[in-house]
This record gives C-alpha cells, sequence and structure tokens, in this order.
C-alpha cells in the first residue's frame, strides 16, 4: 500500500505548486493526499502537477464533522479521482481537530460495505483503532499529537499498543513537527508515516522532505534491527582485559 | 430557472444540462465530481442529466490538503 518510501506527503499547507512539487519529489513518496473542495475555490494545476510526478492520489474527507458528510464526500471523491483510496477524517472538535469516534466508525462502516478501501484518521486510543479495524479498514492512522501542531508523538506507548493490537499497516498521521518524530514512529513499530505541515510548512519543504525520507528509513531499520536494552546504569563497551597498569 | 451552484443562486436555461453546467465553471474534466441535490452524477450521466428549478448543485475539485 505504502511501497518503498513508506512515506505520505499531505498536500496541504504549501505556499506554492511549486515548493509542493519539490517537497513531494525530494520525500520519494508516490502516495499524496488532495482534499475536495469546490472548484471556484480550489485554485488550478494541482492535479496536472500531480499526474506529471506519477503520484498516487489518496483522496481525504477534511472538513467533515459527521458520519453522512463523510460518507458523500468520500463518493465525490471517487467519482472525482477513480480511486477507493481513502484517508477518512470526521472531526470532532475544530480547536484540536481530534476525531469523533462514534462517527467515523459509523462512517469506516458504511465506506467499507461501499468497497472503499479506508484509511481512518483516528486518535490514539487503541480500543478504537481496534474497532475500525474490526469494522474492515484497510489500515488505521492514529494522530501522535494534533493535526499541524509539530508536538511529535505524545504518547508513544498507546502507538506501540496499537501496533500490537491490529493486524492492519499501522501509520502515525498528524502532529509530526521534524525528522526525529518520524523516525520514532517507525521505531515504535508503525508502517508508515503520514506528514503534511511538518513538511509544507517548514522553510526549506524540500530539505525537510529529504530529512522525512532519510528518517523514515532509518527509524524502519532501527525498528527491525534490535535495540539495546535501556539500562539504568553504564555497560562499559571496552573491555578490562589487557589495559595497562600505572 | 434558479439553481444553487457551489452555494451561490444562478440562473440557468431550461435545457441546460449538467455537463453543460460543468463547462461554465471549469474546462477540466478528469478530477471533477459533480452532485445535485447531495447526490453524486457519475461523469458518463453528465450529458444526458437534467437540472431542476431549485436544484442544489455541488462541482468538486482537487485542492490541496493533508
Amino acid at each position: 500500500m505504502f511501497k518503498d518510501s513508506r512515506l505520505i506527503l499531505g498536500t496541504g499547507g504549501a505556499t506554492s505548486l511549486a515548493s509542493l512539487e519539490a517537497a513531494i519529489v525530494a520525500s520519494g513518496t508516490d502516495l499524496v493526499t488532495v482534499a475536495l473542495r469546490r472548484v471556484d475555490a480550489a485554485g488550478p494545476g494541482l492535479l496536472p502537477m500531480l499526474s506529471r510526478l506519477g503520484v498516487r492520489l489518496l483522496p481525504n474527507t477534511a472538513g467533515c464533522y459527521t458520519a453522512a458528510d463523510a460518507v458523500k464526500t468520500a463518493r465525490m471523491a471517487r467519482e472525482a479521482f477513480e480511486t477507493d483510496l481513502l484517508k477518512l477524517e470526521v472531526i470532532g472538535d475544530d480547536r484540536t481537530l481530534l476525531p469523533d469516534g462514534l462517527e467515523l466508525l459509523r462512517a469506516a462502516e458504511t465506506l467499507v460495505a461501499d468497497g472503499f478501501t479506508v484509511l481512518p484518521y483516528t486518535s490514539d486510543d487503541p480500543v478504537l483503532a481496534t474497532r475500525l479495524a474490526g469494522v474492515g479498514c484497510a489500515a488505521v492512522m492514529p494522530a501522535g499529537s494534533p493535526i499541524g501542531s509539530g508536538l511529535g508523538i505524545s504518547n508513544p506507548h498507546h502507538i506501540r499498543l496499537i501496533r500490537q493490537a491490529v493486524d492492519v499497516p499501522v501509520v502515525l498521521d498528524a502532529g509530526i513537527g521534524t525528522a526525529s518524530d518520524a523516525a520514532l514512529a517507525m521505531e515504535l513499530g508503525c508502517d508508515a508515516v503520514l506528514v503534511a505541515s511538518a513538511v509544507t510548512r517548514a522553510a526549506d519543504p524540500a530539505r525537510m522532505a529529504t530529512a522525512m525520507r532519510h528518517a523514515v528509513q532509518a527509524g524502519m531499520l532501527a525498528a527491525s534491527a534490535g535495540r539495546i536494552p535501556r539500562r539504568f546504569h553504564a555497560l562499559a563497551s571496552t573491555a578490562d582485559e589487557g589495559a595497562a597498569q600505572w | 430557472m434558479r439553481l444553487t451552484v457551489n452555494g451561490a443562486s444562478r440562473e440557468i436555461p431550461e435545457d441546460c444540462r449538467v455537463a453543460d453546467l460543468v463547462a461554465t465553471l471549469t474546462e477540466a474534466r478528469r478530477g471533477v465530481a459533480v452532485a445535485v441535490n447531495g447526490e453524486v452524477v457519475p461523469r458518463s450521466a453528465w450529458a444526458a442529466a437534467g437540472l431542476r428549478d431549485g436544484d442544489r448543485v455541488e462541482v468538486l475539485t482537487a485542492a490541496q490538503g493533508g
């Protein structure tokens, strides 16, 4: 689903199409999110650029506050972009942009039955993630912290619990501020990372996209490399044997 | 007849089809979706689909968003 880069790039927040394009290329991703908006409000040029780069589209339901709205938006997205892939967002609070778990689960159930490949943006609640996987979501995408906050992963333990609780891929979505957050997500066992603001709103988006690409790869390698246990005291890495006596 | 198109009231000819209305808003065909009164109108039906006085039409496309 995520191919080699294990990185999904959100296109929101970019100051220009040129900087967005540079960031997409630098990130190495082949999957980018798009929103659906009225034609008179959406600027031109986004789809032709994405099509030129050959990246796949992951439409979202950003801005939806009810299951009914999200289902309608999803059906429009499938018609517009000819893909069953869907980042399902049902927001429950406009200050934190955290998801409304009940509406999210309802929408997910309907859309899975409707043939969508549903990737829900969810909270870091392992129980809700389990329920979402249970109704047939293709992945779960817990927030590390609120969208656009750059606060990183506020509850790493919950991300690990989600990883253990579900059999579907886990994508860390939302809250990433810098490369170390993305690496941590992968070290916690996530299968991929979705970043938007951290890249698009960075002073140098292409440079941050490059950092994210390396961070995801580094975290993925570290996760499978068998890290050393944490110790309370030191464990010398140099043998005492053969040391000179003065 | 009078419709609401993307939230704005518009006067359009009686024989206007969905495809005609879309053409007044955007040149693009790919990446555009239309709903009339909340129901998706598949692209294959645009040419034939008529509109009625009071219809609420949404014509949507891709925008930047995470």
